[in-house]
């Protein structure tokens, strides 16, 4: 068991639970506040989502992939609690009913959160916001005229603002404290120090790079939990019992950002939706491969770090990041090493990474405006990625000067194409050197045929997107999101 | 009044608020139990050894309950008694439950439900039609063949042919609340089972049947469900018997609810199927002959797949007048899920028939497609050929009145339909479909054009109102532009299309068109509202309660909506084919009516007055010079010792059908609607988008326009759904590959159409249905339809013009990349 100290609804708790018990199942189960909903318990449907407040604002985020000792320190609010004590709604919620947003009512607790999530920051992109939600029986339109007819709404002034004032920086909550010390205000197990030499009870949470690297080196078994979007599946879908659960969330060094001429270096426990925006104005091209990755409730939770540590072979970072070459820093005790990223998947969820190492940060070149992101999956949001292809080219005299291509869902591990590279470098920059390339896509790939994609398909797809590639550097429009009717 | 305004749903500030309980929301007594299925891992295999006292050591488990013990073995099926609870000696489908796990808490029940290890010898499986046409595997002895003139003939003789097939896939219905039951045992055996069904009565009828109790020990109850979509119609059955039996083994409640992915292994989806066609045509596009042969992949039980059959079936001419046309129906028997209702209910299968052939015919003679379709629209409302004459006032003429008494007729066919089955258990609630011979309706008038099943066209507006569309779509310009566009576009194409829906109101299996109600005024004057209808988030409990205000003249709110509750309001059909308000509406009507008609007499009794003079406004009662609060009437009655309690009851009139010869009037009217969409394609990598929908959609007088608009949009989108991203996949063990949100994709919210105009047709419904409204659940998911038929037209834009594109259906980017590809060559 591990004690856990957090806000809900305003009200200071302090738990003792699992460590890796949803927040969902405690909602549910332990405080019998039913408003937040099981839809899919994986991250997909958004009915279970929740807003999660800590020093850098409120989140979105889906409770039922957040264990609790990732809440450490911060406030939750449900649905249950986001109108005012004396009944008065939040303006999401009246909006909902004036514009007849809810029909069977399941998901739109979800949506609710969603919408007063983005409402508190005063974001508008709405198929964005609400691309993590799905809804099976309005068709979002009226759901969508909602969340517009509240933008203007100013802020409830029943709801806590950004600062917090209830969070001591040191994490406790002020007022109940649950035990003395720095160390249970991180929640450590109850009951042992935890130190290094003694093995780390369940629910860890290390709050310093040296103590990460200590405990993890002694103890290679443990679990190391960053956003938990894909650890919580083996909890909530494989019904696993994880062995040692560290925690990575206070660790500030692995939050960082650190810019350098040329490259920007991201610690590995930055989200996705951190990254989306510091790369904006760097990198548009990725960050707009980004808005498709997954739904802002899981960017708001996954790392680059967990991206890439977990070696999928679908994961939409690093084919983008092996194509600007990006460097991997790996580090095990007192140990680190540098490696080219591509160099990091060895093989179908193998990855050069030793016992007890993990990884720290990704220096991501930024200087690349050539870079061409594109994601193919059967759904334009929420998708896994049948292909995703990302091209980063330069051409001088109208030759290609340089070519990185890589992509992901073509292989075992997100994979470069070097033969079609090879097919490119110092060819005329032109569709006849892309057709005559085309062969080299079935020497670089055998691609598997599944559920999202046949491999015929992926073989195609992906020569086509560098055709695609190729119009888009020239200008021409090649996305059906620019068409209008 | 409060009938046709635009109320928001009921429920939506308990919605918004979190407030809204489902099943799973319910508090339950200390020491409910909590169950799961272990689930086959095999297509069709010989259980040899089931050995569960591994699933018995898992922590937390109290019971583990197998085939063995139970006998007789329950059965789920909702019409053909095949669907063991558990199998037995053999399984049939990826995901059959196995046996059942009753634990302390929901993740140990499921824990242990993965911790048995069967052992199962293979058989050889059928997955797909093509297999179970070889195998003759099918339910009913041969294909269901209907006929009208000589279609064969009438294709051979014709200026122009062609001939196609094409793939329609399936869909899951994606209810976010996933199936749940709660038991409750009472005292001396009775059962009371919390359900999230669209069907209490048929949950009543199953426990009860699995327990051996009579239907009146068993109580079910149903306050609201989290979305259903017809997957809540039949496969609820087994969690609520599951619970039951555990209750009463344990003596303690018992709640199941299946994980999501558990959810997509175990219950059926929308029906796939290939539909093979031929069709004769001259050179306008005017068809003289159809043929169509559905190949329906029905799963490993019967469920619900006949009449879904029939209604694709019902619905193979959709607008259309076909001259000659000849329906062969294939139900085909797989060892996958058994497929079970889904929207449309069949209709949706059957009508995408032949808007693909007026795609393909309008591609033939190079002509609009709209413009074939309406060469082909029946004939409209008050036209010469078009049945009935409007009369001056826009109130149709009477029809003939009904040949016989409908509840004579009633009672004769169900002791009929036990007759000829011979047995005591017929399923009387459900929608299986029971053969029985009947009475035809009279014959068609003379010159009225009739649809394939012989039913006489009266109430046809599909072209006016598909004009009236066309018009504020500005159909003609856009696809002028588009084409402009198209051709100085390489590689992003737009298409865009015009689909009518004409559906048929009713159920198939006539003694479903009932419904009953039961309205309470207590002393105070409020008013306590039950009916039969089930609340899935399509706004029926408000439309219902809008037509009680309306009777009594009072106020929505003053009408207390409550839940469904067969202890109240017995043998109930299914809140299914688009009847709800139809049927409860006028149900509740008929017990306002008679409450009324009592408040108004002892009111005009004491004010001197007639009974018909006595007015209910805006909550008060008004005669002559006296003006009372609906409370002191309320009062008043009660001292007067006037019964203020009443049932209401309804059964839809006019309808007669014989399903094995394909003829008569199923239908007591249709709903009609039409939609243009517009998409872009992109021809590098399938990808594409919907631009644009405006939709036209016929509601009769709305009860409610807020709510049906709702429906539509609602309906559009996962009509859209069905048809583009949502794809179901089976590898080659027959596992379903796609079996959570995570890889099967509903539509999205950027999904929706960018710009999306829906508006009511809005006039009056020609028979007499509740304040002359139509039915609205189901008819606007075929205007999905046209999202389909525009993707064609961009996928033809990449050619020359010469090639049909064919496109398959669900038009995922891979299915558009290979049309256009065969485009390109």
């Amino acid at each position: 068991m591990t004690e856990i100290a957090f806000i809900l609804n305003g009200t200071p708790l302090s738990v003792a639970a699992e460590p890796t018990r949803t927040l969902l199942d405690f909602l549910r189960e332990d405080r019998g506040l039913t408003g937040t909903k099981e839809g899919c318990n994986e991250g997909d449907c958004g009915a279970c989502t929740v807003m999660v407040t800590d020093e850098t604002g409120p989140r979105a985020l889906n409770a039922c992939l957040l264990f609790l000792p990732q809440l450490q320190g911060k406030e939750v609010r449900t649905v249950e609690g986001l109108a005012a004590p004396d009944g008065r709604l939040h303006p999401v919620q009246q909006a909902l009913i004036d514009h007849h947003g809810s029909q069977c009512g399941f998901c739109t607790p979800g949506f609710v959160m969603s919408m007063a999530a983005a409402h508190a920051t005063g974001c508008r992109d709405h198929d964005d916001t609400l691309a993590g939600n799905l809804c099976r029986c309005t068709g979002y339109a009226p759901i969508v005229r909602a969340a517009r007819a509240a933008e203007e709404a100013p802020p409830p002034d029943w709801l806590p603002s950004f600062t917090l004032p209830q969070i001591s920086s040191g994490g406790t909550v002020s007022g109940e404290s649950p035990s003395p010390g720095g160390a249970a205000a991180n929640a450590r197990p109850a009951g042992g120090p935890g130190g290094a030499d003694s093995p780390p009870a369940a629910g860890c949470r290390p709050t310093s790079l040296e103590e990460l690297a200590r405990l993890y080196e002694a103890h290679p078994e443990a679990t190391l939990i960053a956003g938990a979007t894909d650890v919580g599946l083996w909890v909530t879908k494989d019904l696993r019992d994880l062995s040692m659960p560290l925690f990575l969330g206070a660790i500030p060094e692995l939050r960082r950002i650190e810019e350098a001429a040329g490259s920007l270096r991201v610690g590995a426990m930055v989200t996705i939706s951190d990254l989306r925006a510091a790369l904006a104005p760097r990198l548009p091209g990725l960050a707009d491969l980004l808005r498709r990755f997954a739904s802002v409730q899981i960017r708001n939770a996954a790392t680059l770090g967990g991206n890439i540590a977990n070696g999928s072979p679908i994961g939409d970072t690093p084919p983008a990041l092996i194509a600007l070459g990006a460097t991997l820093h790996l580090r095990r005790g007192e140990t680190r090493r540098d490696l080219p990223l591509e160099e990091f998947f060895l093989d179908y969820r193998k990855q050069d990474r030793r016992p007890g190492e993990f990884v720290e940060a990704v220096t991501i070149p930024t200087e690349a405006p050539g870079l061409r992101c594109y994601k193919l999956s059967k759904r334009f949001d929420q998708d896994i990625s049948a292909v995703c292809g990302c091209f980063n080219i330069s051409v001088e005299a109208g030759r290609v000067a340089a070519a990185r291509l890589a992509f992901g869902g073509m292989a075992g591990i997100p994979k470069r194409a070097a033969a079609v590279e090879a097919a490119l470098l110092g060819r005329p920059w032109t569709l006849a050197t892309i057709e005559a390339a085309r062969p080299a896509f079935a020497e670089d790939f055998t691609p598997l045929s599944d559920m999202r994609a046949s491999a015929g398909y992926r073989l195609e797809a992906a020569a086509a997107l560098l055709v695609r590639a190729f119009h888009d550097l020239q200008g021409h429009p090649v996305s059906v999101l620019e068409v209008e009717a | 009044m409060s009938l046709g305004r635009a109320l928001p749903h009921d429920a939506a500030p308990l919605h918004v608020t979190g407030a809204a309980r489902y099943v799973d929301d319910l508090p339950t007594p200390r020491g409910t139990l909590h169950l799961a299925f272990g689930l086959s891992p095999v297509a069709h295999g010989e259980i040899l050894t089931l050995d569960l006292d591994p699933v018995r050591r898992m922590p937390g488990v109290v019971r583990v309950i197998g085939p063995g013990d139970l006998d007789p073995m329950p059965d789920c099926s909702p019409s053909a008694h095949d669907e063991p609870l558990l199998a037995v000696g053999r399984v049939q489908y990826v995901g059959q439950p196995l046996f059942l796990v009753v634990a302390e808490s929901h993740r140990a029940a499921r824990r242990a439900a993965r911790a048995a290890r069967p052992e199962i010898r293979p058989l050889p499986a059928i997955l797909t039609v093509e297999e179970a046409l070889a195998a003759n595997a099918r339910f009913e002895a041969g294909p269901v063949v209907w006929e009208k003139g000589r279609a064969a003939e009438a294709i051979a003789t014709a200026p122009h042919r062609i001939e196609g097939t094409m793939e329609v896939g399936g869909q899951e219905h994606f209810y976010l609340e996933g199936q749940v039951a709660l038991a409750l045992p009472q005292e001396a055996g009775d059962m009371h089972v919390h359900s999230s069904t669209q069907h209490p009565t048929e949950i009543q009828h199953k426990v009860a049947h699995a327990l051996g109790l009579p239907m009146s020990a068993v109580r079910v109850e149903v306050r609201r469900m989290g979305g259903g979509f017809g997957g809540k119609e039949s496969q609820g059955n087994a969690l609520a018997i599951a619970c039951a039996l555990a209750a009463r083994a344990t003596g303690r409640p018992c709640k199941m609810r299946y994980d999501r992915d558990d959810d997509m292994a175990i219950t059926g989806k929308r029906h796939d199927l290939r539909i093979d066609y031929r069709a004769g045509f001259d050179d306008e596009g005017r068809l003289a002959g159809v043929e169509f042969r559905h190949l329906f992949r029905c799963g490993w039980s019967q469920d619900l797949s006949l009449p879904v059959a029939d209604r694709a079936m019902l619905h193979a001419d959709n607008a259309y007048h076909l001259p000659a046309v000849r329906i062969e129906s294939h139900r085909l028997r797989t060892h996958t899920q058994s497929a079970t209702a889904f929207r449309g209910f069949g209709g949706p299968q059957g009508m995408i028939g032949i808007e693909r052939v007026m795609d393909h015919v309008a591609h033939a003679v190079g002509r609009d497609p709209l413009a074939v379709r309406q060469a082909n629209f029946y004939a409209p409302m008050g036209q010469v050929g078009g049945g009935r004459a409007a009369d001056p006032a826009g109130r149709p003429g009477a029809l003939p009145p009904d040949p016989r008494d409908i509840s004579a007729r009633m009672k004769e066919e169900e002791t009929e339909a036990r007759a000829r089955l011979g047995a005591e258990e017929v399923d009387l609630t459900s929608r299986g479909a029971e053969a029985m011979e009947h009475d035809l309706p009279p014959p068609a008038p003379e010159g009225v054009q009739t649809t394939p099943y012989h039913m006489p066209v009266e109430d046809f507006i599909g072209d006016a109102l598909v004009a009236e569309l066309a018009e504020r779509a500005d159909y003609a310009r856009r696809r002028a532009e588009i084409g402009d566009w198209n051709r100085q576009s390489p590689i992003l194409k737009r298409g865009i299309a015009l689909t009518p829906v004409k559906f048929g109101i009713s159920f198939t299996l006539s003694w479903l068109n009932q419904a009953g109600a039961l309205v309470h005024i207590y002393q105070d004057g409020s008013v306590h509202l039950n009916h039969g209808g089930t609340e899935m988030g399509q706004g029926l409990f408000q439309k219902v309660a809008q037509v009680a205000a309306a009777e009594l003249g009072l106020p929505v709110e003053a009408v207390k909506i409550t839940p469904t509750d067969t202890g109240k309001v017995p043998n109930t059909s299914a809140t299914a084919a688009s009847s709800g308000s139809d049927l409860n509406g006028m149900a509740v009507r008929a017990a306002c009516v008679t409450l009324r008609d009592r408040l108004a007499e002892l009111v005009a009794e004491r004010h001197q007055a007639r009974a018909e003079e006595v007015r209910f406004e805006e909550g008060r009662v008004r005669v002559g010079g006296a003006d009372l609060s609906f409370a002191e009437v309320a009062a008043m009655a009660y001292q007067a010792r006037v019964p203020l309690s009443a049932t209401g009851y309804y059964r839809t009139p006019k309808i007669v059908w014989d399903r094995l010869k394909g003829r008569g009037r199923p239908f007591f009217y249709f709903a009609y609607g039409a939609a243009v969409s517009e998409v872009a394609i992109d021809s590098l990598t399938g990808e594409n988008r919907i631009l644009r929908a405006d939709i036209l959609h016929d509601t009769g007088t709305s009860l409610n326009p807020a709510l049906d608009l709702g429906q539509i949009e609602g309906g559009y989108v996962q009509g859209a759904g069905w048809l583009t991203t949502e794809e179901l996949v089976w590898d080659a063990e027959g596992r379903l590959r796609t079996h959570a949100p995570s890889t099967y994709k509903i539509p999205a919210c950027s999904d929706r159409p960018r710009i999306f105009n829906v508006a009511l047709w809005n006039r009056p419904n020609p028979e007499e249905t509740v304040g002359r409204s139509k039915a609205v659940g189901e008819p606007p998911f075929m205007l999905g339809i046209s999202v389909l038929m525009a993707l064609s037209e961009a996928v033809a834009a990449c050619g020359d013009g010469s090639i049909y594109p064919a496109l398959d259906a669900p038009a995922t980017p891979e299915r558009i990349l290979a049309a256009v590809r065969r485009q390109r060559g």
